[in-house]
């Protein structure tokens, strides 16, 4: 790589801008604004600055019965609703010590790893997109809408699905859905193929991604990177393995983690394929899923009346966009007292100052494409 | 390592600073004393049979009575949690910062900070980050009364069936008007 120096020390008058980018702008995924200290191209300080789309979900949490809350969780993440959805339900659940029957767990390991390829499916189209790579997006979206299709079929929603609820799910599955699904996955193995054919291996794509914005092991741990952001840094670090929940200690599955395979491991071109094997994965994770589905309920026995007593809980869930955390403060009445929502994209933002120093522009927009930052779950 | 055996590592190093394991709740905690709360995490991410290198959630929680910052740690070397708590008075809402052990902690520092009104002494960057900067109070405090309008914006809206009864007030009126032109016309 050619050495990049941050000043024009040829020309010490040369005079530092600030620039705005966003909060709207077409790289910014949703409304954010990053303040851009610059001498032409070469970024001496970026600092992200959020807030745009705080709706106070956490003080809403305070004021609704402990059931009420699911729908406002979809909104924390909507590209991933399901495992928001789910955390907030296993809190309540472990809270009131209600047993989910397993036909309940397997459905929402189902649907949960449906959402997370079409979320991962999203996010790599548009990250193709924003560095200059057009084609990709239409093939990307084309397969979500396939998924979404499937999610309708299956909750009646396409984005805020309101599936898992206290205790269990809303849907059983619909007659011939499990088949519709395996179809659809054994036609995604091709696509999947096809889409690394089309960008992964692309020449230009590499350039733009390889060796841009390395985060190294002890940076992403330090600064709480979460998910596939944290895996591509190489740290080994899955909610569903390490922390086990619902269905997943039955069934097998591997974690990719970045290798660095075109420049250092961590930069952006890992974070891109540490999710093209998560697809992989999921993909995976909902065949067993399926082929081993118990008979039963999927709603467990409640108590009459959702009071937990006084007591406070933190659930980890591993979501699209790593470790979900929810902490919920009971204190006997039925509402909580507190809602605390923890999110990937929240930390992943937080390290991009530190990255700044010495990028281009134009991977600064790589970069936040390869976080997979998502603005409402930023800031609830 | 379990809860217990941590809570009686981290006691070994500091003594009688490090109470017994509190287990009213679901989750085992450790409630620490305020002012020691930076030394402590610095040890349990150092210590090498701790390893807690990972800050999970950093949050604050208004009890009613008191303000408390609650620690939810990570080891991602030896796979084992911890929960820390500290408690502050809400006339005096001061933490110790520690973002010097976890840089993650930073921005959910300034959060509890911009929500809570919990200050981090110590800390590079207090602003707030998720409410604008002109903001008064501190939202996810009990105690917080929400003012009518910020900035010439209302923070209320009438009701909702209130305004369809109006409405329908509206159209019955409308109809009457008609009826009486339709009966003048003839």
């Amino acid at each position: 790589m050619t050495e990049i120096t941050v000043r024009d020390t040829a020309n010490p008058d040369a005079e530092e801008m600030v620039l705005y980018m966003g909060p709207h702008h077409p790289s910014t995924h949703g409304v954010l604004n990053f303040m851009v200290e610059t001498d032409g191209e070469v970024m001496s300080r970026c600092v992200p600055q959020v807030g745009y789309l705080h709706r106070g979900i956490e003080k809403i949490g305070e004021a609704t019965p402990y059931p009420g809350f699911i729908p406002y969780t979809d909104r924390i993440d909507y590209l991933a609703a399901m495992f928001c959805n789910q955390g907030y339900a296993m809190t309540v659940e472990k809270l009131l010590d209600i047993e989910v029957p397993q036909r309940a767990e397997y459905l929402r390991v189902i649907s949960g790893e449906l959402n997370r390829i079409a979320n991962h499916l999203l996010t790599l189209g548009v990250f193709a997109m924003d560095i200059g790579a057009i084609t990709p997006f239409p093939y990307t979206l084309r397969e979500r809408e396939t998924i979404n299709d499937l999610l309708e079929e299956l909750c009646g929603a396409r984005l805020t699905y309101n599936y898992s609820r206290i205790g269990g799910v809303t849907h059983d599955l619909p007659a011939g859905w499990g088949d519709k699904v395996l179809e659809f996955l054994d036609h995604f193995d091709l696509i999947l193929e096809e889409f690394n054919r089309l960008i992964t291996g692309n020449e230009i794509f590499i350039r733009r991604c390889a060796d841009v914005a390395v985060i190294t092991t002890e940076d992403a741990i330090a600064y709480g990177l979460a998910g596939p952001n944290l895996r591509s840094s190489g740290v080994d670090f899955d909610v569903r393995r390490d922390i086990p929940y619902s269905a997943y200690p039955e069934f097998d599955f591997e974690i990719p983690l970045g290798e660095g395979i075109e420049g250092t491991v961590g930069d952006c071109y890992d974070r891109f394929v540490v999710r093209i094997e998560e697809m992989r994965q999921s993909g995976s994770l909902v065949r067993q899923a399926l082929a081993s589905l118990p008979e039963g309920e999927i709603v467990g026995e409640l108590p009459r009346r959702l009071r937990p007593d006084a007591a406070d809980v933190y659930i980890r869930v591993e979501s699209v966009r790593g470790e979900m955390g929810f902490y919920v403060v009971s204190d006997g009445s039925d509402t909580p007292t507190r809602v605390r929502t923890k999110t990937g994209s929240f930390t992943a933002m937080g390290i991009i100052e530190k990255l700044s120093p010495g990028l281009m522009i134009a991977d600064l927009v790589a970069l936040i494409a390869s976080l997979d930052v998502v603005a409402p779950e930023v800031d609830r | 390592m379990e809860p217990q055996a941590i809570r009686d590592r981290l006691s070994e190093e500091f003594g009688e600073i490090i109470p017994e394991l509190d287990e009213s709740g679901k989750d085992p905690c450790i409630v620490v004393e305020t002012s020691r709360i930076t030394e402590v995490c610095r040890f349990a991410r150092d210590a090498e049979e701790l390893g807690l290198d990972y800050l999970s959630n950093l949050t604050a929680v208004d009890t009613g009575d008191a303000l408390g910052v609650v620690y939810h740690l990570y080891s991602i070397r030896h796979r084992h949690t911890l929960v820390l708590k500290v408690s502050v008075p809400r006339e005096k809402p001061e933490v110790p910062t520690v973002e010097g052990v976890w840089p993650a902690a930073n921005w959910m520092e300034r959060e509890a900070w911009d929500l809570m009104g919990i200050t981090f002494d110590g800390h590079s960057d207090m602003r707030r980050i998720l409410l604008p900067e002109d903001w008064e109070g501190h939202p996810l405090r009990k105690d917080f009364k929400e003012k009518p309008d910020y900035k010439g914006i209302e923070t209320t809206r009438p009701d909702m069936l209130q305004q369809f009864g109006q409405l329908d007030k509206l159209e019955a009126k409308e109809a009457e008007g008609k009826e009486a032109a339709e009966q003048s016309d003839d």
